[in-house]
């Protein structure tokens, strides 16, 4: 994925619903130099949670955030969902 | 068939009923608190899943709403097949979308025209600017949406669809004139399929070449009702078959069981051929039925 420029939550955001096939992101602002750090609850952890988690980290970086806390609601959502629901907690955390 | 657009069950499972044209709405299906995630959702949708059937993505109204533009900046990336313009009033809109459009395509390289738009009529002032609308270069198709339109008329939906039949013809019209393809409106009531096979034929019968759907259930019902039958297929073919030997043979009348056949005949059983193998039917096994 293509990098953008260093971007900034200014405040903690949601996007998605616990819902079948769905994720409910919420994504809160970290100290500087935290790094991204996810903490996913998903009845397919066992069998996809490192991948889940890898999308989760690629897409926030993509977006051009480096510090983020990310918790993942997950009932079971394909990659395209997951993608979308982090875009859309990002970019809703960006509004003041 | 309409597909919410924030609905990831329903977008997951949309491309196994078959239908010619998923259409995902993040206009009417879709809370305003919800237009930013389900535009992304589709996009993302799009970017990822590979559809067999066409790709629609009904955006929000591009000036009546704060949402339109937004759709467009993360929709048109993602290369829909086509954008569904809701409650369209007069060709300028048409026109913005269009640039929209036409700046991604050579954005991306793309060739041009390859997002297509339908638009929608739902009000009295876009249909008095449909000719118009329908001609603009960008447009493969205009559809009807009637409960907008017969809230703007002040009356209500019948079983008869009385209220309805001027905007059909008119809109079926200005396709006609403009030569492209003309979708009825959805029908609501899913239990009521006897209803709904009514409102297909009618349509159908006056002209329209598709209908718009909520519900799976009612894609095999529009199929049937659009697939020509065995016996209008071989009845068709023997019409083209003598309709080519009189062309051959230098004939200058020709009849086929005791009728005559003539130009606009052999146009329209063109069409039921057409119709038969769109629907994916193997016309030369239905020849010797005639």
């Amino acid at each position: 994925m293509e990098k953008q420029a260093n971007k900034v939550l200014v405040q903690s955001a949601t996007a998605g619903f616990e819902e079948k096939n769905d994720m409910l992101v919420t994504v809160v602002p970290a100290e500087p130099g935290q790094g991204i750090k996810v903490k996913l609850v998903s009845p397919v952890r066992r069998q996809y949670g490192k991948h889940m988690e890898k999308l989760i980290v690629e897409t926030v970086q993509a977006a051009g955030f480096s510090d983020v806390n990310i918790e993942a609601i997950d009932k079971s959502a394909w990659d395209y969902t997951i993608k979308a629901r982090v875009l859309g907690a990002l970019e809703r955390g960006m509004q003041k | 068939m309409f597909v919410p657009g924030n609905n990831p069950k329903m977008i997951n499972s949309a491309d196994i009923y078959g239908a010619d044209s998923l259409m995902f709405d993040i206009e009417d299906s879709i809370a305003v608190t919800e237009k930013d995630t389900a535009r992304l959702l589709v996009a993302e949708a799009l970017k990822a899943q590979k559809f067999h059937s066409e790709t629609v993505v009904r955006i929000n109204h591009p000036t009546q709403t704060p949402f339109g533009m937004d759709d467009l900046r993360v929709i048109l990336p993602a290369k829909p097949d086509l954008i569904r313009l809701p409650k369209v009033e007069c060709v300028e809109e048409i026109e913005l979308v269009a640039s929209e459009i036409e700046r991604v395509e050579k954005e991306n390289g793309w060739d041009a025209g390859t997002i297509r738009i339908i638009a929608a009529i739902e009000s009295v002032k876009g249909l008095y600017n449909v000719r118009e609308i329908c001609k603009h270069p960008r447009m493969v198709a205009i559809a009807l949406g009637a409960e907008d339109f017969i809230a703007n008329l002040k009356t209500n939906r019948t079983k008869t669809g009385i209220e309805l039949y001027y905007v059909r013809s008119q809109i079926l019209m200005a396709a006609r004139d403009a030569e492209i393809q003309c979708m009825d409106t959805v029908f609501s009531d899913v239990k009521d399929m006897e209803g709904f096979e009514h409102e297909v034929s009618n349509s159908r019968d006056m002209g329209f070449d598709g209908k718009s759907v909520i519900h799976p259930k009612q894609i095999t019902e529009v199929h049937r009702l659009y697939t020509p039958t065995d016996k209008q297929i071989a009845k068709a073919l023997k019409v083209l078959d003598a309709y080519a030997d009189a062309q051959k043979n230098h004939k200058g009348v020709l009849a086929v069981d005791g009728k005559m056949i003539d130009g606009p005949i052999v146009v329209r059983a063109q069409r039921v051929v057409d119709q038969a193998i769109a629907a994916g039917v193997n016309v030369e096994e239905k020849r010797e039925l005639a």
